[in-house]
């Protein structure tokens, strides 16, 4: 009870924020990211490429049409997303708790001029590029395969990075909870992992049980593969209105979050 | 002119802070000045990192107030750490970069302009002796020079203050004696520091003054040669015999007697006149026809004053700080 206080107490608290110092943190993690970019996209590249393969030419041949679709179709622009997702929710999750745990490279900064709030902060923007990179990357095989018919494609960065970053919200909400690393199980198996199946990237919605519909209506990959899809085909929606504002609704809203409960973690 | 509170480098007035219903530091007042190296010495438990971490910003005050160079830290963070080098208990170097790297990117945080960065990188490998591990990562060095590389770290925005918290605990005497030579070194330049320890011969190394402290209270502030004369005198004379006498002996001893102190089958006196005291005891043995197991004449150290003021030695924390030192990486110790 006192907890829940002190927390509704934080959420309207003004921040201890300074843009340039949390960008100091992001540089930081770039610059550990470019030592290891190179087998590290390729981890998280691979896999996405080996279910476009086996589920695009394997499974999708026996798929005449999906809401007037070829199943490649269907499935590479969802992908991007997908990808996006995995990307950053495996950096906020496993290597958040690492920096912010066993490493101490937070407690490292909190003595410096830059706040615990800064460095928070610095992680999301961090995670969220992350997200958008891998997402551009498979944007590029998507490209290849053939599946990009407008120039207008480019635009899914905008709903890419506004599902990044509630993505980095929602991990690092996880992992200032998390009282170890097989605690992230749980949250790629009951989260992740299902929003993965059902949320619109291999099949439409529409075919899920009538009650559990809502269900894939929470979850922001959905909200985002319904812009992707039809933009990398070059179709414009007014559609895309609503799940904008949704999307960047969810991630104003859970942006304070982290930031009150990665702190809380932290600073006794 | 500098008003009072410039000429403080600390100033902390009733710091209290406590955790749920544990106080680990208990409304406790004190103030470093500019240019001096002040000493927390307690054992392990005491509220030294407590009183450390509110210092630096990391840890919130329960109650009181404590200004940092005349500012609050409570509103003014930024200003005072921005001022301030750091060296926490708990190695925090980062582990994905190389030594050169640490630096750097430990710069950036101080707004630190690159080229002005690099030189002092240069500047404080060299005087950390580590030149030769500049492009090492982190992981390859050993205890010693990790202290050592972050203690260089802690130097990169050239801090008006440096606090060190525990910065030789867990290391082998040799990696010892080089962190002092250069903390030393930093104090002759006219670093202010703030020392916590519970070694007391790093204390008597290094520290102007001091102030013991004991379950999150204050025992005793001064010099550490005030501290000595005032509650044990010169020498101590530590004897092991028939612990039965034990009382007798210290009435014998009296009128030489500063004080004294019975730890479990040793009997410590304390007195300024060293000799005088063996003579005189020695006529008691004669007298009582006894034999000490031991006998010992010895000067007196800060480690006599703290068994005075507490009654226990300061290592008795030790070996259970070691055990959760390892036992973890999230330390909620005080």
């Amino acid at each position: 009870m006192v907890k829940l206080k002190s927390f509704l107490r934080a959420m309207i608290t003004k921040p201890d924020l300074n843009l340039r110092s949390s960008f100091k943190v992001f540089n930081r993690n770039l610059k550990v990211f470019r030592k290891t970019w190179k087998s590290n996209l390729m981890f998280n590249f691979l896999e996405p490429v080996l279910y476009l393969w086996a589920m695009g030419f394997g499974l999708g041949i026996y798929i005449n049409e999906i809401n007037g679709l070829s199943y490649l179709e269907y499935l590479a622009p969802a992908l991007i997303a997908s990808s996006a997702m995995f990307a950053t929710t495996y950096e906020m999750t496993y290597s958040s708790f690492t920096r912010m745990g066993y490493q101490k490279v937070f407690h490292g900064i909190a003595v410096t001029p830059v706040s615990m709030d800064d460095i928070v902060l610095g992680e999301i923007i961090y995670g969220t590029f992350k997200g958008v990179v891998y997402g551009l990357v498979f944007f590029l095989v998507v490209v290849i395969f053939g599946v990009v018919e407008s120039p207008l494609a480019l635009l899914m960065i905008i709903p890419l990075s506004l599902m990044a970053l509630i993505f980095s919200n929602l991990s690092l909400i996880w992992t200032s909870i998390a009282p170890n690393y097989d605690s992230f199980g749980y949250f790629f198996t009951l989260f992740i992992s299902p929003m993965f199946l059902f949320a619109g990237v291999f099949f439409p919605i529409e075919n899920l049980p009538e009650g559990i519909h809502f269900l894939a209506l929470l979850t922001p990959l959905y909200h985002t593969v319904a812009i992707i899809r039809p933009l990398v085909l070059g179709q414009l929606s007014w559609d895309f209105i609503s799940h904008l504002i949704w999307l960047t609704a969810i991630a104003l809203v859970t942006l304070r979050i982290p930031l009150i409960m990665v702190k809380n973690k932290l600073i006794k | 002119m500098p008003d009072n509170s410039m000429t403080k480098a600390i100033l902390a007035e009733n710091l209290t802070k406590r955790f749920g219903t544990f106080t680990a530091v208990n409304e406790v007042n004190f103030s470093v000045f500019r240019g001096e190296c002040f000493g927390l010495l307690g054992p392990n438990g005491a509220g030294k990192t407590s009183i450390a971490r509110m210092i630096f910003g990391f840890s919130p005050l329960t109650n009181g107030k404590l200004l940092v160079f005349g500012k609050d830290i409570q509103t003014e963070a930024r200003k005072i750490k921005a001022k301030l080098g750091v060296v926490a208990q708990e190695d925090n170097l980062d582990p994905e970069l190389t030594v050169k790297e640490n630096l750097l990117v430990y710069a950036t945080y101080f707004g630190i302009p690159p080229s002005a960065a690099l030189q002092r990188t240069t500047d404080i490998l060299s005087f950390m002796d580590l030149s030769a591990k500049i492009n090492s990562i982190v992981d390859e060095l050993s205890g010693g020079m990790k202290r050592r590389l972050t203690i260089g770290r802690a130097l990169i925005n050239q801090p008006e203050l440096l606090i060190l918290d525990e910065p030789t605990t867990g290391l082998d005497p040799y990696a010892r004696h080089m962190v002092w030579q250069r903390l030393r070194q930093l104090k002759e330049k006219g670093t202010t520091m703030l020392l916590t320890t519970h070694y007391l011969e790093e204390a008597s190394q290094l520290c102007d003054r001091l102030i013991i402290i004991n379950d999150g209270n204050i025992l005793a502030e001064g010099t550490p040669s005030a501290l000595i004369e005032s509650y044990v005198g010169h020498s101590a004379l530590e004897l092991e015999t028939d612990n039965s006498k034990y009382t007798e002996i210290e009435h014998w001893c009296s009128p030489l007697l500063k004080t004294s102190q019975n730890i479990g089958n040793t009997l410590i006196l304390y007195s300024d006149q060293g000799q005088n005291l063996v003579d005189r005891l020695t006529t008691f043995l004669g007298n009582n026809r006894l034999t000490p197991s031991y006998q010992r004449l010895r000067p007196t150290n800060l480690e006599d004053v703290f068994l005075k003021l507490t009654g226990k030695t300061l290592e008795t924390g030790d070996l259970q700080s070691d055990i959760s030192e390892e036992g973890g990486y999230y330390h909620g110790k005080a």
